[in-house]
């Protein structure tokens, strides 16, 4: 008769762990892009995607889109000492490396003040400009490119 | 005393004259041997970045670059870059380094903030150096004559075929910065 009090406590403890346990391992029913997993599981991160190399300029999708990188840019620094896209994209040197021209609204401070320069806002190519990868679209989608910026 | 030891100077040695020889050789070899050896340690990365100027400042930049971390594991370390192979050009250079010594004693790059303020001048020393051996240490790997266009870039072969390959420019012309940080490109040319 001693042992009944021991037996409920064992047994309380085996169901409360179990509980828990069980709670612990629950996604929740929640599945995202990069597939369903449990809170107390660290998924392998997904291998790099490969830059493309060297390719001709890419079609812009929609008006105002800032064109995209279709080169390597690994090891371009931009920063306030130097500015490696410049060196190639700026007015002064396009012309000789048949490089893209900024546009000039990159010499435009946010007031509409055109800069004898590029504007300090617009000086982090990066910031707008994305060198592209062998990377598909995340999510399907149905956007359909503008046919008037050279869009099939 | 003194005049037996004269006597003795003045006297020509009954020791056979193979033996003196061979001493004389053994000697020479030491120490060219040595002399070498020491500056072949000179000429390691090891050595570089046993000083934390260039521990700290040069060498941590240059990890991040292709020529530290890249796909085919061939590293340029510190001397093919900055020592040529050539062995009176290497002393002439080792020479000019050891300038580097009373820097490192004097601590005028000692702290991140001098190293900085120095970047200029030392980039620009060596800009100068690379321009005037016609970039001799990138084109101990880099051979223009073995170089592939149909296997470079668009932008490489334009380049290449153009200013390199009349001469007019040489590779540091172009690739400045590659392995390290830059100093501030205000007045460089075409920067």
């Amino acid at each position: 008769m001693k042992l009944l009090p021991l037996f409920f406590t064992v047994v309380t403890f085996v169901i409360t762990t179990h509980v828990i346990a069980q709670e612990k391992v629950n996604p929740g029913g929640l599945e995202t892009i990069r597939g369903a997993s449990t809170i107390d599981e660290t998924r392998p991160a997904e291998s790099l995607k490969r830059v493309i190399k060297d390719k001709n300029p890419i079609a812009r999708n929609y008006v105002h889109q800032p064109p995209v990188v279709p080169h390597q840019t690994r090891g371009y620094r931009v920063d306030t000492n130097s500015n490696k896209c410049l060196n190639c994209h700026s007015w002064k040197y396009a012309a000789e490396t048949g490089a893209t021209k900024i546009s000039l609204t990159h010499f435009e401070t946010r007031d509409g003040k055109t800069l004898s320069d590029v504007s300090p806002r617009r000086y982090f190519c990066s910031q707008c400009h994305v060198t592209q990868a062998d990377a598909a679209p995340l999510v399907e989608n149905t956007f359909k490119p503008v046919e008037s910026l050279g869009n099939e | 005393m003194l005049k037996s030891l004269w006597t003795f100077l003045k006297s020509p040695s009954s020791a056979a004259l193979w033996f003196i020889l061979a001493i004389g050789f053994a000697g020479g070899v030491i120490f060219w041997g040595g002399f070498n050896t020491a500056l072949e340690v000179t000429n390691t990365e090891e050595f570089c970045i046993s000083c934390h100027e260039m521990q700290d400042n040069v060498y941590e930049e240059y990890r991040e670059t292709i020529h530290y971390a890249n796909r085919s594991g061939v590293r340029a370390t510190c001397p093919d870059c900055h020592v040529p192979k050539k062995w009176t050009d290497k002393i002439v250079r080792k020479i000019a380094a050891s300038k580097e010594v009373w820097g490192m004693l004097t601590g005028i790059i000692d702290t991140r903030e001098g190293f900085v303020d120095h970047r200029r001048s030392m980039a620009e020393r060596e800009w100068k150096r690379m321009k005037e051996n016609d970039s001799l240490e990138c084109r101990n790997c880099h051979n223009f004559e073995y170089m592939d266009f149909s296997e470079q870039g668009n932008r490489s072969v334009k380049m290449h075929s153009d200013a390199l390959a009349s001469g007019e420019k040489t590779c540091i012309d172009c690739h400045k910065g590659i392995a390290h940080e830059l100093p501030d490109m205000k007045g460089v040319e075409h920067w």
